[in-house]
């Protein structure tokens, strides 16, 4: 964005307007992004929860269901603003602000390809931890100014839980901080390869482990599932939003969803790759416009390919119970993540990322990783063949529905 | 120490064991049956021969005994008759059924000594006034003579189903259901 203004304006000094009007510019932008985004990752983590429960999902408004997600908010917005008795009238109403300015915040220093980011901040991903900070103050005022317990106890559940996840973030993103040996989001990937073995997910075990649980905690802080505590329907209703209706409601969910792409955006560029296409050095991308727009379509799909993983993880696993949360956090992801970011630097002191043996080690971590993989789709491959027979004999026709073959 | 160990590893291994499972259902057919447009044939003919659906009566195989008005629980059943004072002559002039309180239990059916009252596989009865789901098997000012049993059976009976759906269509002529 700031190239965007240096052009208009030439050199010497900006005047303050063109700046404030960059700033508006990539607001609406990104606001548009997120609730695009939003509305399409609603619909379609909607369809996919179906196919998983053997179910086809919303297909009824406009052209296969497409148009759900906004019938949905259209229903939100007209409805009454209520308020429920004894909530604090500032609090309560600031509440969603928070969480908005949280989430959208985030996107400020997120890049889509190697022009297109909003501001390279050179504290990039500090930033982008610190501001996400922002949705927990939200989500304790929505709690507590609700005068309800079930919000109260939401809040403070997720409370608890986001002061403790933001540790092994904080941690997992360290160890790709000590590899880039910069903050900003762009330098981070300008610093991996555009090969898989040349991602920081694939620079040592230990970058792996960091990048697991950095996979696992981002879950948490994004109230996904396993960790929906704060949300839980079957024990506090809807946690923090029990008391909200209407617009403020949207906000809310609006933020949870656009916090999808939000965790897979960072994982993304912390330790797969970003934006670099393969055999495509950094300078060239910077210097053309279509491997910039390559690089936006490589940056979405690996992206996309996280958020399905996010999705299927929710429709996987149960929920946890409190003190589990708990110890997986503290008894199991901090001392990992502290192992991994010890054992990074050990890492990059012994093995240069240039050495022979480092390449080597990277290209085994990456075949190890590959293999993991075509474990996943073996088991995928077993259990679907362990009913395909019985199925075709029973119903009298193929158990084959291809995900993409629309209802 | 062991166990510490023991546990990452477990868990790891079955949610990768979970995300193969749940994979595998995104290709599998899913088991839902789109109703009402996107199925082969109208469901009210794939529904099995014993599905208790909106009730009908054949007022040519009706005796007038009223056992069926008798029997029912909720009392959503009318059965008009007269009779003429000098021929001594009972006529039914109205049969009528409340779709609306129904509670499809069957009792009628079963009381009904000749079948005239039955259970169709005819369900879709939405509609945006009550009233239209009174369903009037005998008209207003119309006079049936009712069956006597020993009388052989008249020819060409309505097949079941096709006279509730006739009055369906008539009661909601406002909805897709009622177009079809």
């Amino acid at each position: 964005m700031w190239e965007l203004v240096r052009t208009v304006a030439g050199q010497g000094p900006v005047p303050w307007y063109y700046g404030a009007a960059a700033a508006l510019l990539s607001a609406g932008v990104l606001l548009g992004f997120a609730s695009a985004f939003a509305g399409l990752a609603s619909f379609v983590e909607r369809r996919i929860a179906a196919r998983m429960m053997s179910r086809v999902g919303p297909n009824r408004v406009g052209p296969q269901g497409l148009f759900q997600f906004m019938a949905d908010g259209i229903k939100l917005i007209t409805k009454e603003d209520l308020f429920p008795e004894g909530h604090d009238p500032i609090l309560f109403r600031i509440a969603p602000y928070f969480v908005f300015a949280g989430m959208l915040g985030t996107f400020v220093a997120l890049p889509f390809s190697a022009r297109l980011i909003a501001a390279d901040l050179n504290v990039g991903v500090l930033y982008v931890v610190a501001i996400t900070s922002l949705v927990v103050v939200g989500i304790i005022l929505g709690g507590w100014s609700s005068n309800s317990k079930w919000a109260l106890f939401g809040g403070l559940r997720s409370a608890a839980q986001i002061v403790s996840y933001e540790i092994p973030v904080g941690m997992a993103i360290l160890c790709v901080v000590l590899l880039t040996g910069g903050l900003s989001t762009q330098s981070i990937i300008a610093a991996q390869g555009g090969m898989p073995w040349n991602w920081f997910a694939c620079h040592s075990p230990f970058a792996a482990m960091a990048f697991v649980v950095y996979l696992i905690a981002a879950l948490a802080e994004g109230n996904r599932t396993p960790f929906d505590l704060p949300e839980a329907e079957s024990e506090l209703v809807a946690g923090y939003c029990t008391e909200y209706s209407g617009f403020r409601f949207v906000v809310f969910f609006f933020a949870e969803w656009a916090n999808l792409w939000i965790m897979s955006a960072i994982a993304t560029v912390c330790f797969l790759g970003g934006w670099r296409i393969p055999l495509v050095s950094v300078a060239e991308t910077y210097a053309h416009g279509y491997w910039v727009a390559l690089g936006c379509l490589v940056f979405a799909g690996k992206t996309l390919a996280l958020v399905f993983v996010v999705i299927q993880v929710r429709w996987t696993l149960p929920r946890l119970r409190l003190d589990q949360m708990m110890a997986v956090c503290w008894k199991y992801l901090i001392p990992i993540a502290f192992v991994a970011v010890l054992g990074t630097m050990t890492w990059m002191v012994l093995l240069p990322w240039d050495s022979a043996l480092g390449k080597a080690l990277r290209g085994v971590v990456f075949l190890a990783t590959l293999g993991l993989l075509g474990h996943l789709a073996r088991r995928t491959v077993a259990t679907y063949r362990a009913d395909a027979a019985h199925y075709s004999r029973m119903a009298g026709q193929s158990l084959w529905y291809a995900p993409w073959r629309l209802p | 120490m062991r166990l510490y160990f023991n546990r990452i590893a477990r868990s790891a291994s079955a949610t990768l064991e979970g995300l193969a499972v749940t994979l595998s259902w995104v290709f599998r057919r899913p088991c839902t049956v789109q109703w009402p447009d996107k199925i082969d044939k109208p469901l009210e003919e794939t529904l099995p021969e014993r599905f208790r659906g909106i009730l009908e009566v054949e007022v040519r195989v009706c005796t007038g005994c009223q056992a069926c008005e008798r029997t029912c629980p909720i009392g959503c059943i009318l059965v008009r008759t007269e009779r003429n004072a000098q021929t001594k002559e009972r006529f039914i002039t109205g049969f009528a059924i409340d779709a609306a309180k129904c509670m499809y239990c069957g009792l009628c059916v079963e009381a009904c000594p000749t079948g005239a009252i039955r259970h169709t596989t005819q369900f879709a009865g939405a509609t945006t006034d009550l009233g239209r789901l009174v369903l009037r098997y005998v008209p207003e000012g119309t006079r049936v003579v009712p069956y006597k049993p020993s009388a052989e059976p008249p020819a060409g009976l309505a097949p079941r189903g096709s006279l509730a759906a006739a009055h369906l269509r008539q009661c909601f002529p406002d909805t897709k259901e009622g177009a079809r």
